[in-house]
């Protein structure tokens, strides 16, 4: 929902839902999935409706991701690193056992 | 000497003369004087990067690579020079996530838990500062759940961390400042602004209009006068918006509204909502410092002194965390706090630069009486009559609901919690508690101040499981989880 207005200096590859995106190395993986087009990232837990980030500033939780395994991230208070894998969510979350 | 940045809870101390919160214009002016004065000072900011709200990515952006963000902004650049060249370390990336007060009076010690990189750390410190700043106020309206809508605030973090400007049609609305601030920033940088819908009722000029001669002293009217007259140039303005509701089913599509006694529908992919902002006084409230309801801006904000001392010995608050204030007033607000916090440590009196921020400060503030009445956020706004508008994000609690439960004489806020469990999602209240507050005053014609707000407990965010259990346990708690003696 939001288009780049400069050139981006470097650019690192992050793997979304299973597609491949060269984004921004600066951004937030919540920003870079906005410039991707992307303004849904997962379904509420209670009756699943469709979200996406609202705040930008680590307020609001609409945002949760799981990135690299993890679950719940703050998509918008993670900066991008090349090779994440980001992965939206559905339901409710899940015990993982064996620390993170 | 330089500041040293710590990415690696290891590499923390276990102690600090003043461990402060937040890297915005207070938490970078008080890391500043406390350093001046020869503390050990420890910055902790969630965010990757120093600068806060207003002058978020300051240590990337320039003014010549990014002219649209505007003189206010190029502030920051000094105040955040000033920082490096201090000897604090700063901490990014680190959530403080628990804060509690040790002993009392002045040998007091606060004891704080934080999250770096995965993994959590205890740092005691004897005196801390509170720079948590500000979060825009909810604007619960029919719709504001679909993606495509944001804050105002988010969409600004957009264009100033990322340079990324919204896809049309772009309609913006609520009240207050930012609304044309971010308008004026999206012009300037090429961008497009299909509406802006104010929801400010008519009649709050009549009573802003005492305080309007300070107003005109302050450096905010004609900078925001001439930037009023830019955007409205540009942008179709519709005034005393009412009913307003955003439209569509996965994805916003379009806003309809009453303006002018006519229904209005206009498409939208990128809505973007404003009223205002308000102290974010979780860790605070967590801490058990007293908080109070401050009729003139609508909010809860934190008891302070004239020095930034809360009701807690322990813990000072500046900036827009202890009351809305702006950018400017922070940043004298954080050097006054933390100097007072730092000769606290040290047992030392009084302080002649103090003195000067404290005049500074005042002249700073003239002008915020006009601009928190003429851009007081309608009631309709705050404390919605639609039953089906969500209230409570996390929990998907509607007005309704919290409406049914206060026509049935539910206590307050924390009654309210475990009846309909919100504010007891991820976000632990912060989008929540105004509306829930105004909801149960209205509905039940109690004031605000009688009707309180959510007691907050640490984690104020959410930390995984094995962070908490990997910290050190008193023996006392291990027996009460476990029945056993066998340490951690
Ligand atoms: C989204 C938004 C945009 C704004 N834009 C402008 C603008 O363009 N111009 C303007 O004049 N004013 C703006 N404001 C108003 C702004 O609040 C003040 O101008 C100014 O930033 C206040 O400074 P501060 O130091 O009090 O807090 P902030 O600048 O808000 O800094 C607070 C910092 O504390 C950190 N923090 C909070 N809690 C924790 C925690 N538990 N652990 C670790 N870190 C924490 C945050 O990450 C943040 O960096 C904006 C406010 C918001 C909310
Ligand atoms: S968008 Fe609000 S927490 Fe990330």
């Amino acid at each position: 929902m939001f288009r780049k207005i400069e050139n981006p200096k470097d650019l690192v590859t992050i793997v979304v839902d299973g597609r491949e995106l060269e984004v921004d190395a600066t951004a937030s993986v919540a920003a870079a999935l906005l410039g991707a087009g992307m303004a849904t990232v997962r379904r509420s837990v209670v009756t699943d409706q469709p979200r996406g980030p609202y705040c930008l500033m680590g307020i609001c939780f609409e945002c949760l991701v799981t990135i690299d395994g993890v679950q719940n991230r703050q998509a918008c208070m993670v900066p991008v690193r090349d090779g994440m894998t980001i992965s939206s969510q559905r339901g409710a979350r899940t015990t993982q056992g064996g620390g993170r | 000497m330089t500041l040293t940045i710590i990415r690696n809870a290891d590499d923390l101390s276990a102690r600090y003369d003043i461990a402060i919160v937040g890297a915005g214009p207070a938490g970078m002016a008080a890391a500043t004087e406390c350093a001046r004065l020869g503390l050990a000072v420890v910055v902790f900011d969630e965010n990757a990067e120093a600068g806060g709200q207003i002058y978020r990515a300051i240590e990337r952006n320039t003014r010549a690579g990014r002219p649209y963000l505007g003189s206010d902004y190029g502030r920051g650049a000094g105040l955040w020079a000033a920082f490096c060249a201090t000897a604090a370390s700063h901490v990014p990336s680190a959530a403080v996530w628990s804060l509690e007060q040790q002993g009392e009076g002045a040998a007091a010690l606060a004891e704080l838990r934080v999250s770096v990189a995965g993994r959590s750390r205890i740092v005691l410190a004897r005196r801390v500062v509170l720079a948590t700043g500000a979060t825009e106020r909810p604007m619960p309206v029919r719709g504001w759940t679909l993606p495509g809508v944001m804050s105002v605030g988010a969409a600004q973090i957009a264009l100033k961390a990322s340079a990324l400007l919204p896809e049309g049609p772009v309609v913006l609305t609520g009240s207050g400042p930012l609304l044309y601030l971010y308008a004026d920033q999206v012009l300037a940088a090429g961008g497009t602004i299909d509406a802006i819908l104010e929801t400010t009722p008519r009649r709050n000029w009549l009573r802003a209009a005492p305080h309007v001669f300070s107003f005109l002293a302050s450096p905010y009217a004609w900078k925001g006068l001439g930037l009023m007259l830019r955007v409205r140039r540009a942008v179709r303005v519709f005034r005393a918006v009412t009913a307003l509701e955003i439209t569509g089913k996965d994805r916003a599509d379009g806003v309809t509204f009453m303006a002018g006694g006519k229904t209005v529908s206009l498409p939208a992919r990128s809505v973007f909502l404003h009223q205002g902002v308000i102290p974010h006084a979780n860790l605070a409230n967590a801490a058990g410092c007293a908080l109070a309801w401050n009729d003139r801006q609508k909010c809860f904000a934190p008891v302070v002194d004239g020095e930034g001392r809360s009701t807690r010995p322990a813990i000072f608050i500046a900036g827009d965390g202890n009351g809305i204030a702006g950018a400017v007033v922070a940043e004298f607000d954080g050097r006054i706090a933390g100097i007072a916090a730092g000769l606290e440590v040290l047992g030392a009196g009084s302080s002649e630069a103090s003195r000067r921020f404290v005049r500074l400060r005042k002249r700073a503030l003239r002008g915020r009486a006009f601009i928190d009445l003429a851009y007081q956020p309608a009631l309709s706004f705050r404390a919605p009559a639609a039953g089906d508008v969500v209230a409570c994000r996390c929990e998907e609690v509607s007005v309704g609901a919290i409406r049914e439960a206060a026509a049935l004489g539910v206590a307050g806020p924390n009654q309210l919690k475990t009846m309909l469990r919100c504010g007891m999602g991820p976000c632990q209240g912060r989008m929540c508690a105004a509306t829930v507050t105004e909801l149960l005053a209205d509905a039940q014609q109690r004031h605000p101040a009688d009707v309180g707000t959510y007691r907050l407990r640490p984690p104020i965010k959410p930390v995984p499981l094995c962070e908490i259990a990997a910290l050190p346990h008193t023996s006392e708690a291990v027996y009460a989880v476990t029945g056993g003696h066998s340490g951690h």
